[in-house]
């Protein structure tokens, strides 16, 4: 945890809503780890996966979903922002040889600096990334490169037609463990489908690291916080329906 | 002659000596022993632990956190683990990095579940106060319902004195007409203290669904928005009761923390803000010194009130 002042790099439009950010001044996060980066006019920092780190630039993915995050993507190069880094655990992936990761929409995004640091130790992990159609499929090419990738839309427009969860029913991957990212209902499809892995859970968060207790989840093991024993989770110790 | 140039932060509260009159505010700083990973928090003039109850609680379902122009509302629910936790455990811990005393806030649904916390807390020796929690606007049929009838409140008050050794503290809600009346009721049922203002109800709405953005729809209200209303109360309770008074809401700065000791607070709590810069407390600490400079002032105990003989 460390608060520092970040100096936007790049902030690039990927699709219709999706944006990619690059920001100088972060330390090396771990993958798995999120930042909270603050707006001036919004009160409330926001969560943001770290999705990659190269040559000190950090990267994150986001969408315009509010007026924070509409602000965010009005931000030119050389802007400077108050923010919170390396916040939060990070994935397990200490001893994995054959990993499987599998993401929904915008839970790419820290889960492409999982791959990055499986490239660096020359694991080549198999990577099913779900997106709502092919207008949204972000980072294909990025990802061909170090992993097996396999595309999958709800409508059928590229790749597989279906999600992610659909996806390996139906086509069977060998896997030592799984990392998930996603909206709740596919980590809960991810969760029925294997207790072997690891979900990166998503919440509104206060403070986004463990004062306010605004992002509590119930786990087998008690009380937890996405933004403090989280935003990792093994899979078989995440109570969902009790959200 | 004593030495003008060095700055007389410390205050009293309840004979305690504190360093100077900063405590973070229950519910905005865990245990406490966490922030010590950010700054070492045995500046702290005290901290005011996380509101407790009899058993542990899980609290509201998510979300709990809605963003609001300065400030933010939260229904949290009093998600703590449990009084005997809290002693045994938790205290414990905070008792490593942060050997000064501490203020134990108290949470309940019944008179007895107040008097059995008040009791398990008193008994921790790093524990030098207890802070009564009767205006939690979060929690169903307790919390703040305690907080708002004057008769109630006066005889919870008075139930949870007989059954601590410690100075009691009533944390009042400002959701009241007239927040002097709860503060009197306090002082009759026997408060050592009162400790103002907590949370104002408030409510955010999703533009999209039309539904309220936090899952139990409404919460309490914080962040520097709420300061000027803080302050009223402050002043307006200060001259209604006797007793000390620990002033919070919206405060920010160190200058705040001045203001709050004009209006008659001896300690000040600080909130929200440490949810939005986890340093918020030790600069405010370190600011005290330079703003005292600044405005003459050499003890800060001078100045508590300053406003009413002004």
């Amino acid at each position: 945890m460390k608060k520092a002042t970040l100096t936007v790099i790049s902030n690039t439009a990927l699709t219709r809503d999706v944006f990619e950010m690059r920001l100088a001044g972060a330390e090396r996060p771990l993958p798995g780890s999120f930042l909270e980066i603050g707006l001036d006019g919004f009160f409330l920092k926001r969560p943001f996966g770290a999705a990659g780190y190269k040559g000190g630039i950090l990267t994150v993915y986001y969408r315009v979903v509010g007026a924070g995050t509409e602000a965010m993507s009005a931000l030119t190069e050389g802007s400077e922002l108050e923010a919170l880094t390396s916040l939060g655990n990070g994935f397990s992936a200490e001893g994995v040889t054959r990993p499987l990761i599998v993401s929904g929409g915008l839970g790419i995004a820290p889960l492409k600096y999982l791959a990055d640091c499986f490239a660096e130790k020359g694991i080549r992990p198999v990577f099913v990334a779900g997106f709502k159609s092919a207008s949204e499929v972000i980072l294909k090419e990025e990802l061909e490169k170090i992993c097996t990738l396999a595309v999958a839309t709800d409508d059928g427009s590229t790749g597989f037609y279906g999600n992610a969860v659909e996806y390996l029913k139906r086509n069977p991957v060998s896997f030592d463990r799984y990392f998930a990212c996603g909206p709740e209902p596919m980590l809960k499809g991810m969760q029925r489908f294997s207790g072997n892995g690891q979900l990166s859970l998503e919440a509104r968060m206060g403070c986004g690291f463990g004062a306010c207790m605004g992002c509590s989840i119930k786990t087998v093991s008690g009380f937890k916080r996405v933004c403090k024993e989280g935003p990792v989770f093994d899979a078989g110790e995440v109570i969902f329906d009790a959200r | 002659m004593p030495d003008k140039s060095i700055k007389d932060t410390r205050i009293e509260l309840f004979g305690n000596i504190m360093d100077n009159p900063v405590i973070p505010a229950s519910g905005t700083f865990g245990f406490g022993y966490e922030f010590n990973d950010w700054y070492d928090v045995s500046i702290l003039g005290s901290i005011a632990l996380k509101g407790t109850t009899l058993e542990a609680r899980y609290g509201n379902p998510l979300p709990r956190i809605a963003e609001c122009p300065a400030g933010m509302i939260n229904a949290i629910g009093l998600q703590n683990p449990g009084a005997e936790a809290v002693r045994d455990v938790e205290l414990k811990k905070l008792k490593k990095v942060y050997p000064k005393k501490v203020i134990a806030n108290v949470g309940g649904h019944s008179f007895d579940e107040y008097v059995k916390t008040a009791a398990i807390l008193d008994s921790a020796d790093n524990v030098f106060c207890i802070e009564l929690n009767v205006s939690c606007p979060n929690v169903k049929g307790g919390g703040m319902a305690f907080g708002l009838d004057a008769g109630i409140l006066e005889e919870l008050t008075a139930a949870v004195k007989s059954a601590v050794t410690k100075p009691v503290v009533v944390k009042l809600s400002p959701n009241v007409t007239d927040i002097t009346v709860t503060a009197k009721a306090a002082e009759r049922g026997g408060a050592d203290g009162l400790s103002l203002i907590n949370t104002l109800v408030g409510m955010r709405l999703d533009l999209k669904t039309a539904r309220p953005i936090i899952s139990v729809k409404r919460g309490g209200y914080s962040g520097p928005g709420v300061f000027p209303v803080a302050l009223n109360a402050v002043y307006n309770v200060r001259e209604a009761v006797s007793v000390p008074i620990i002033g919070m809401g919206g405060v920010t700065c160190a200058e705040n923390v001045i203001e709050m000791m004009y209006a008659g607070a001896c300690a000040v709590m600080v909130g929200t803000q440490n949810l939005i810069d986890p340093f918020a407390c030790k600069k405010i600490i370190e600011d005290l010194t330079k703003v005292m400079e600044k405005l003459g002032i050499d003890r800060l105990s001078d100045i508590i009130g300053r406003a009413h003989n002004a």
